[in-house]
């Protein structure tokens, strides 16, 4: 039986080892913040972290994972990076339908914790793998900036 | 501002348009616990509570619950409807308690539509003055209550936060305590209406509601309902539009781990397994075999050249003023035409519905923007009356007009009629992108002629599918779709003599719905464009040109002219770089946007800065009002750019985010928006950006290169200077 490190627990399911974790998280385990947007990875709705990188779920599979640790929308707020991101969503209104935002969340936090103080271009090349079609694209980026300046 | 028409009472004006609905509850079994601001499952009665409306509901503890009749998918209503309320009822806003309204037609009606639907923008608009009536009914009711234990003059008393005050003697009384004295009382019909300059809520900015659960994945949208021993499917209609099943080969589906069941129904193929994944697996390894019908060789080439046709056919007269064709006759005359395409919403939530479905009752899990149309198709589907469907209502991740049909819901309804148990039904993306209900595709023929720099003559022709006589037969009537004219019959600008036409012509197979922007994301289009060709004739700047036919106008022209300020129209730009201009009267806003933009010597086009000022009337949360268009000039900036849905043999060319393309963070530049102080009634906001970038876009590019593109999306070829 498969057993994955989400959010700091150990987790046991039965699900065959070609099953890519978003389904895992979302229909096994109920972890439904991740969410399913395009299945081919062009959306990054699914985007979750492994070892604090950003990856799409939607076709990784979950025999993939090995021993690296799992976060996912539901755990990124325990991280420093992560709290940030969050409280910054929040302070400057980014979320209007908020679906792709637990994506758009887990990418900025995984670039804030590597990269204290992005640019621009930076912030561009984390972040151009997740669509927003509310087009919350400029607050996102004014979002991060001020995330990265609370730290 | 324009007037209501309720479509429940026949129509005979224009105006109007778009839809959704709202309702519903949504269901929390292994679940995260939702936070004290995300909706709550709506109560089966109101036993108890001080509940003078279908809005308001006030608890002995003094919960003060505010049941929502518009649907919240990110356009910031929630918010918006709950500040209304309060603001009349002066509530303690930091207390408030939001509910979907289950859905009803005869409680929760949008009183533009007469039935219950959250679109065209016009949730505000609709509710603004019922929403302050119910507020302030319930209030003076309160303060009665209290003058009456007091035995005071009503008059003498004040509320604020849930608290009604004697203020002489310094008496307080909280709402909850007053609850039951004021259920007791008549409600008043007229009660007295705050003094906007009274507002504590009403123009303040606002945290929205919504979005606390939207940063830590404990929302729930309908593909999140989870519910004991659930089933999970996924379905394939036939590529070709309207085909149907023929034969289905399931032996190595049902191999696949997890497979539970194959459903084939006459026109589609469901798969349903113990999760998605399993679901997805197993249809992936059906092999079916599809009677393709009638639309087998429909295709775009042919659906074009039958628009073009049908658009030199003289259709039906929406609107007249003066003599068009005398007027034409004098001056300099102008002809052009313009064409959209077919467009998929792409919402970010992919359809789904959720359904559990026992012999007396059927429960249904879903985020619609038409919540008793969902209850009524699934009551039909399911073979029950309408009081045996429940139908949960959920914060919608993306509607964009997409929730305006409830196809999802009745074919979940069929699959769950073979299923034991509930069943989740998601539809992939490449299903989401071909079964798509598109934004119809149009075309407009324009004539007109220029005295002195003026448009003197307007003749204005557009054809296209109807969305209104299949969605709202009512509001099609004489011939006239009033959506597809919306922002032609009503257009800006002061013109003598003016026709507008309108010709239907629907395209075979090819099922059209409402799309962010609706009508005017045609006609300003078309419009504006035509605007900008005029004033290149008439020698003029376009900002100016336009200006001198909006005295009549003056909102709108006051927008115009802050947007140029602030968008630094006139100062010099680099080669092949321009500023397009475009105004727009549309919703109930006004407001004129210029977009900046380059192209490059392989026609690729570059965005390099976005302004908008807007005066939408009282600006009930400024922030989202600023939010809702800056979104907005992306989702129509996208479209500009790359949107276009391609029929072949009968089947949608496109199925992804990989062949459908959205803008992406890297190619969007700053946006500003100027909010204009107003005390004017609000107008609608939702759709606006959506209708305002494509032309300003589109006359940025005629500025930077003097190419007058006439149709969407924009042509690269045509803006190359050089091969890649």
């Amino acid at each position: 039986m498969p057993t994955l490190k989400i959010n700091g627990e150990e987790k046991s399911f039965d699900a065959p080892e070609d099953m890519p974790l978003l389904w895992v998280l979302r229909d096994i385990l109920a972890l439904t913040g991740t969410k399913f947007g395009c299945g081919i990875a062009q959306c990054g709705a699914c985007t979750v972290h492994l070892d604090g990188k950003p990856v799409r779920s939607c076709l990784l599979a979950i025999g993939t994972v090995g021993n690296r640790a799992v976060t996912t929308i539901e755990g990124v707020g325990a991280t420093q990076a992560g709290a940030r991101v969050q409280k910054a969503w929040l302070d400057l209104e980014v979320i209007q339908c908020g679906y792709c935002q637990s994506g758009q969340i887990m990418s900025a936090a995984a670039l804030l914790a590597v990269n204290r103080n992005p640019t621009d271009v930076d912030i561009d090349a984390a972040m151009a793998g997740n669509i927003c079609r509310c087009g919350t694209y400029v607050r996102i980026r004014d979002a991060i900036k001020r995330a990265a300046s609370e730290a | 501002m324009r007037e209501w028409t309720n479509f429940s009472q026949g129509v005979s004006r224009r105006h109007v348009v778009k839809a959704g609905l709202a309702s519903g509850l949504v269901l929390a079994l292994h679940l995260p616990l939702r936070a004290a601001n995300e909706p709550e499952q709506m109560p089966d009665n109101t036993a108890g509570q001080f509940a003078p409306n279908a809005f308001i509901r006030i608890d002995h503890s003094g919960k003060t619950t505010l049941v929502m009749p518009q649907v919240e998918m990110g356009q910031g209503v929630y918010t918006a409807v709950a500040m209304i309320l309060a603001e009349e009822l002066d509530a303690d806003f930091g207390q408030v308690v939001l509910e979907h309204a289950p859905p009803s037609d005869k409680l929760y009606a949008n009183p533009i539509f007469g039935i219950q639907v959250t679109g065209n923008s016009n949730s505000i608009r609709a509710f603004w003055k019922p929403l302050r009536v119910a507020g302030a009914a319930a209030r003076a009711m309160l303060v009665h209550a209290a003058a009456a234990q007091w035995q005071v003059d009503p008059a003498s008393c004040s509320a604020a936060g849930g608290k009604v005050k004697h203020d002489s003697s310094g008496r307080v009384a909280a709402y909850g305590d007053l609850a039951d004295a004021a259920g007791a009382l008549p409600v008043p019909k007229d009660p007295p209406l705050k003094d906007p300059k009274d507002f504590t809520l009403i123009g303040k900015p606002v945290k929205r509601l919504d979005t606390p659960n939207k940063t830590d994945g404990k929302v729930v949208y309908a593909i999140d309902a989870m519910l004991p021993a659930m089933k999970f499917a996924t379905l394939a209609q036939s590529p070709v539009l309207g085909g149907k099943v023929a034969h289905v080969d399931d032996s190595d589906a049902k191999k696949i781990p997890g497979v539970r069941q194959i459903v084939v129904l006459d026109d589609l193929v469901a798969v349903v397994g113990d999760h998605f994944w399993a679901a997805k697996s197993g249809l992936d390894a059906i092999d079916v075999t599809w009677d393709e019908g009638a639309n087998a060789n429909v295709n775009s080439t042919d659906i074009w050249n039958a628009l073009r046709a049908a658009s030199r056919t003289d259709g039906v007269v929406a609107k007249s003023v003066g003599d068009v064709e005398k007027g034409l006759t004098e001056g300099n005359r102008v002809d052009a035409e313009y064409e959209l395409p077919f467009l998929a919403h792409a919402t970010m939530e992919p359809q789904n519905c959720t359904v559990a479905l026992t012999p007396g009752a059927c429960e249904i899990w879903t985020g619609t923007q038409v919540a008793t149309r969902v209850q009524s198709v699934a009551a039909q589907a399911a073979g029950l009356p309408l009081d045996k469907v429940t139908v949960h209502n959920h914060l919608i991740g993306g509607g964009f007009g997409r929730r305006l049909e409830a196809d999802m819901v009745a074919s979940a309804v069929r699959i769950a009629k073979q299923v034991d148990g509930p069943v989740k039904v998601i539809w992939t993306r490449e299903e989401d992108m071909q079964h798509d209900v598109y934004r119809p595709a149009y075309r407009d023929v324009i004539s007109a002629s220029l005295t002195d720099g003026k448009v003197v003559a307007w003749k204005y022709k557009v054809s296209g599918s109807s969305i209104m006589a299949r969605w709202l037969p009512p509001a099609f009537q004489n011939g006239i779709d009033i959506d597809a004219v919306d922002s032609a019959v009503d257009m800006a600008y002061d013109i003598p003599n003016l026709q507008v036409r309108y010709v239907r012509a629907e395209p075979p197979g090819v099922v059209t719905g409402f799309w962010r922007g609706v009508g005017p994301n045609n006609n300003v289009f078309a419009t504006e464009c035509f605007m900008d060709e005029l004033a290149r004739k008439a020698g003029k700047d376009p900002v100016e040109f336009r200006r001198t036919m909006l005295d009549t106008n003056p909102r709108l022209k006051a927008a115009l002219d802050l947007v140029a300020e602030k968008a630094d129209w006139g100062k010099p730009l680099p080669a092949r770089v321009g500023r397009g201009v475009c105004v727009q009267p549309s919703f109930g806003s006004f407001i004129a946007t210029v977009v900046e933009a380059e192209v490059d010597e392989f026609g690729e086009v570059h965005l390099r800065r976005v302004t908008s000022a807007v005066d939408t009337g009282i600006a009930v949360n400024p922030d989202t009002i600023v939010a809702q268009l800056q979104g907005g000039l992306v989702f129509g900036l996208t479209a500009a750019l790359y949107g276009e849905v391609v029929i072949a043999k009968g089947r949608v060319l496109q199925s992804n985010f990989n062949d459908y393309r959205m803008l992406r963070i890297d190619q969007v530049p700053k946006i500003d928006v100027h909010v204009i102080k107003s005390g004017e009634d609000p107008g609608g906001m939702g759709e606006t950006g959506a209708t305002a970038g494509p032309p300003a876009l589109r006359n940025a590019i005629y500025a930077a290169t003097g190419i007058a593109l006439r149709r969407l999306p924009i042509d690269r070829q045509a803006l190359a200077v050089k091969r890649a």
